[in-house]
């Protein structure tokens, strides 16, 4: 849950980035970093293995402006995909606030995507907590990829595979070229914040 | 797990106080208290630091996370203390409770003994309050 601070009147919001490895979590918030760089106050923080895969997350802080009063402070993380690194995933989903899975559009990668949704719904079944439940935005990254005869699974199939149960909305992209990065990522702030305005109505009466 | 702590403004103030008395005011530059999810609930410091403190928590929730798993593989429950010694200034690391965790960066002329007395101190302090 989001951290509300009613003295500085802060709210701290964590939004993870979740997806198989090598899909564009990283690249996604790489963009927005370089793209929205007035409102980050410091730097992209990344604990990286030594041939660059993301070992534990990135960290990205982001500012959003007042709501209700309260200073919106988002936190953006991502996870490493990798099947080894469950136990920090799971460090990572401590306490999140809302999820953007990030699904690699490539053919190839079609059992991958599924087989990482399920496992964040295991990891978050473990903490209690429900995919259906939690803000969620999907994207179908590497859209780009079609243009070089790369083939890539077909929106239809990948709603069918990832979003048939879930309905969240779902945005096709390509996180090199920044196509629907920040659509992405407005989506989810917009659905994490009115979850929570309702927390802060009831907070001002406090 | 949850951690949908909520805290009071005087809440708050009165862990503001007790940080301020125990470790700020020994020379301690820096004090941050976070949850394990890696939130900053109260940052103090003796004016002169400057320190990313919304990156120190993210990193140090995880770094906690991570040596926590690796008591689990030795058969220890946890370590509730952690220290990182640098050059000139150290990191001090101290659970509060089961979901908080106290950072306290400090620099040469506070003597280690004597800061994890006052921070032993300031726990307490902190779990009355809660
Ligand atoms: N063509 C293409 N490549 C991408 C896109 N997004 C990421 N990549 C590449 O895919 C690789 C893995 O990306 P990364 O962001 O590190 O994935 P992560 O493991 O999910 O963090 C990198 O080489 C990226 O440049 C995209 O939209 N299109
Ligand atoms: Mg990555």
């Amino acid at each position: 849950m989001a951290l509300i601070n009613p003295k500085k009147k802060e709210v701290q919001v964590k939004i993870v980035y979740y997806g198989p490895g090598r899909g564009g979590k990283t690249t996604n918030l790489e963009y927005i970093n370089k793209k929205f760089k007035s409102r980050i106050k410091s730097e992209m923080v990344t604990v990286k293995t030594y041939n660059d895969r993301t070992l534990f997350f990135d960290f990205l802080p982001f500012d959003i402006g007042v709501i209700k009063g309260h200073t919106i402070k988002v936190q953006f993380y991502t996870v490493p995909g990798q099947v080894k690194y469950n136990a920090t995933r799971k460090l990572v989903l401590r306490g999140v606030d809302g999820i953007v899975f990030v699904a690699d559009s490539m053919e190839l990668r079609r059992e991958m995507n599924i087989r990482s949704l399920q496992n964040l719904e295991e990891n978050l079944g473990s903490m209690n907590k429900n995919l259906n439940k939690i803000p969620l935005v999907l994207q179908y990254n590497k859209r780009d990829l079609a243009k070089e005869g790369i083939p890539l699974l077909s929106i239809e199939t990948m709603e069918e595979d990832l979003n048939k149960t879930l309905n969240a909305p779902s945005f096709p992209a390509s996180a090199v070229v920044g196509d629907n990065v920040a659509e992405t990522m407005k989506k989810i702030i917009s659905l994490t914040v009115s979850s929570l305005k309702k927390k802060l109505d009831v907070g001002e009466e406090k | 797990m949850e951690f949908a702590l909520d805290f009071t403004k005087k809440q708050l103030e009165s862990i503001e106080s007790i940080l301020e008395d125990e470790l700020i005011d020994i020379g301690v530059q820096c004090v941050v208290l976070i949850d394990l999810a890696g939130n900053v609930i109260v940052n103090l410091d003796n004016g002169e630091s400057d320190h990313d403190v919304y990156s120190l928590a993210a990193l140090a929730a995880a770094n906690f996370g991570a040596v926590n798993a690796m008591a689990n593989i030795i058969g220890e429950q946890e370590f509730s203390l952690l220290f990182h010694k640098g050059d000139k200034d150290s990191i001090h690391f101290s659970k509060v409770g089961d979901d908080l965790l106290l950072l306290t960066i400090f620099g040469k002329e506070v003597s280690l003994g004597f800061l994890r007395l006052k921070i032993a101190e300031a726990i307490k302090n902190i779990q009355a309050t809660l």
